[in-house]
């Protein structure tokens, strides 16, 4: 190989690498400035002013019961659509055809119904039933909505990759009951399928916003809109201070994805 | 090892039309004593495997089918109540458990002790020749010894029937006779009543007791290998299970007369335009001066064991005869045939 070659190679790679570096750079800056204004003593005046935790701590203070009752919706979420999603994705799965076909779609519409459009049906049916409107639980029911399908789609993928059906009919023929072949042989060999659905659940629902700043009240905001009322209403470092408490929330959840994501896609190669 | 002899399955009237109004099965009547192995044979497409499946109880006949194991209805007990062990074409091991695991799970189920459990799993391990395989997963397996696996697990619970769908047909050619040679020892060591599903017929021949052929959702014929291979009841029994000339010709004084000459028939009872069949290896092919029927070969296919004569002129159609592999002979040659009046059959003429 001639050297004139060599160098062409290694200035295409060092173009390529200042391209994605500059690429990830317009992302990431943002993010990190928002963050470190969450720490600094007095943004206007900069880094100089000094860091602090004081509206770290601010935030917690006004807005700790925004944070729990983010993961109190997002952890119901995820119950709801594991009892309801597993069983459904199994029966759609198993049964086939054009009603099950029909049923999915049904299922996967609110993914491209506007989060509006899905909050405004919900407040016109459900609006007058005081108790339940007033409460998380008229949330959670949104984020049920929005996010079943997600988990219904991930599981019956990994039914198909396996031929649960088969799975199923040889359980049956061993003895077990209906109840033991779903707990012995269809979960276990879902999992994959239902814990990536499950961490997009969590995730989902964790940052949804548009649903939920139409269906909550003054006293079930969630983490997301508690976020666009201190931009509103506080100053920036509170709000900047906000968006690290949930940037350190939010990315362990989508790394632990990622994790999952990949340990799939080896199990697969490894077959 | 002493095992129960499994039950009596009789199927009474028992049709399969589907929910899309596809009539996959006539209504079958059709008995299999206890102990018996039988196999359904026929194409893909022939209901086989839906008749299987109605054993099993995976599926229900239509309306007024029954299914009986030992005189005692069925038809409505679900298939986990049935006690049937079943090998699947894609095997239906579970890949979350072990290999024993997989082995021990119908005797999990029914709730048999732990050390009991093992004892019947090491013992199914050793029948089954997978020593040293126990703890490993699915996936780590070749297609042979998953093969062995299935069938280990469905015959662990001492099961009342046991029935397999095309067991053999995912593997390589080599793997299949060798693995169907276990196979049928260890049916005739388990004595168990088995419903073996399959659409080679070599397979059915060599372990079936008795073969259900089937077309387009009915039974074309029941018999053992024997009288399938010698007395089809029909052309297309005739040409499904092995090689075989099917000729137009008349038969007249006791033979059958033949554009190339004419053939002495056994019995003389059937006169006018018949179907006749004639396997290639009962051919003899004998010097043209003397014999009563003649052609020419028109090619020689050496197969190694024997030779493949194609001969014209001695019937409507060419005709196939299988030769010993010695006999010089080469393409353009005339040549005398004969056939023992015992091998011609005379079939049913029918529209196809």
């Amino acid at each position: 190989m001639s050297a004139k070659r060599t160098a062409s190679a290694r200035l295409i790679f060092a173009g390529q690498l200042t391209f994605t570096l500059l690429v990830a750079a317009f992302l990431i800056v943002p993010a990190v400035l928002s963050m470190m204004a969450g720490v600094t003593a007095n943004y206007f005046r900069g880094i100089r002013s000094g860091v602090t935790l004081d509206w770290v701590m601010q935030v917690w203070e006004l807005y700790a019961d925004t944070i729990g009752r983010s993961f109190l919706i997002a952890l119901s979420a995820l119950a709801v659509t594991l009892v309801v999603g597993i069983p459904a994705a199994y029966a759609l799965h198993v049964r086939g055809g054009r009603l099950s076909r029909l049923v999915e779609e049904i299922i996967t519409l609110p993914l491209a119904v506007p989060g509006l459009a899905i909050a405004l049906a919900l407040l016109l049916t459900y609006g007058g039933f005081g108790e339940f409107r007033r409460s998380w639980t008229f949330i959670l029911a949104g984020h049920v909505i929005f996010t079943l399908p997600f988990m219904v789609r991930s599981v019956m993928a990994v039914f198909a990759a396996i031929d649960i059906k088969t799975l199923d009919e040889g359980a049956s023929s061993l003895g077990a009951s209906p109840w033991r072949r779903f707990r012995d042989v269809i979960v276990p060999n879902a999992r994959p399928g239902i814990l990536a659905g499950s961490l997009m659940v969590v995730t989902l629902s964790l940052g949804e916003f548009n649903l939920t700043w139409m269906l909550h009240t003054p006293l079930t905001k969630t983490l997301p809109v508690g976020l666009a009322d201190s931009y509103a209403s506080m100053r920036l470092e509170v709000a900047s201070a906000y968006t690290l408490v949930f940037f350190i929330m939010i990315i362990p959840l989508l790394i632990a994805m990622q994790l999952l994501a990949d340990r799939g896609v080896m199990g697969r190669g490894r077959r | 090892m002493n095992e129960s002899h499994g039950v009596a399955v009789r199927l009474a009237a028992c049709g399969k039309t589907f929910a899309n109004g596809a009539r996959a099965l006539e209504p079958i009547t059709l008995d299999v004593a206890s102990g018996e192995t039988i196999v359904f044979l026929g194409p893909s497409g022939c209901g086989k495997t839906t008749l299987l499946r109605i054993i099993a109880g995976l599926e229900q006949p239509d309306a007024g089918g029954r299914v009986l194991f030992n005189e005692a209805d069925v038809t409505v007990i679900p298939i986990e109540r049935r006690n049937v062990g079943m090998v699947f074409q894609s095997y239906a091991l579970f890949p979350n458990m072990s290999v024993a695991d997989n082995i021990g799970y119908g005797l999990k189920i029914r709730g048999v002790a732990r050390a009991e459990r093992e004892a019947r799993v090491a013992e199914l391990v050793t029948l089954t020749g997978i020593e040293g395989l126990e703890n490993r997963r699915i996936d780590q397996l070749s297609g042979g010894q998953r093969q062995r696996v299935a069938l280990a697990r469905a015959v662990a619970a001492r099961p009342r029937v046991l029935l397999l769908d095309e067991p053999l047909t995912a593997l390589d050619a080599a793997l299949r006779e060798r693995l169907r040679g276990e196979l049928d020892r260890l049916l005739r060591m388990l004595g168990i009543t088995t419903v073996y599903v399959t659409h080679d017929q070599a397979e059915a021949m060599a372990l079936g007791d008795r073969i259900v052929v089937m077309r387009k959702g009915a039974i074309a014929q029941i018999g053992t290998p024997r009288d399938i291979y010698f007395t089809p009841a029909t052309r297309f029994v005739a040409e499904f299970i092995g090689a075989a000339n099917i000729v137009n010709g008349e038969h007249r004084d006791g033979a059958l007369i033949l554009p190339g000459g004419r053939l002495p028939l056994a019995n003389g009872a059937a006169t006018g335009v018949v179907l006749a069949m004639i396997r290639p290896e009962t051919i003899l092919v004998v010097a043209p001066e003397a014999a009563a029927l003649s052609g020419r070969i028109e090619a020689v296919n050496f197969i190694g064991d024997r030779q493949r004569l194609t001969v014209a002129g001695a019937a409507d159609r060419s005709l196939m005869i299988d030769a010993p592999n010695s006999l010089p002979v080469k393409t353009g040659d005339r040549i005398g045939l004969a056939v023992d009046p015992a091998a011609i059959r005379i079939l049913p003429n029918e529209t196809p």
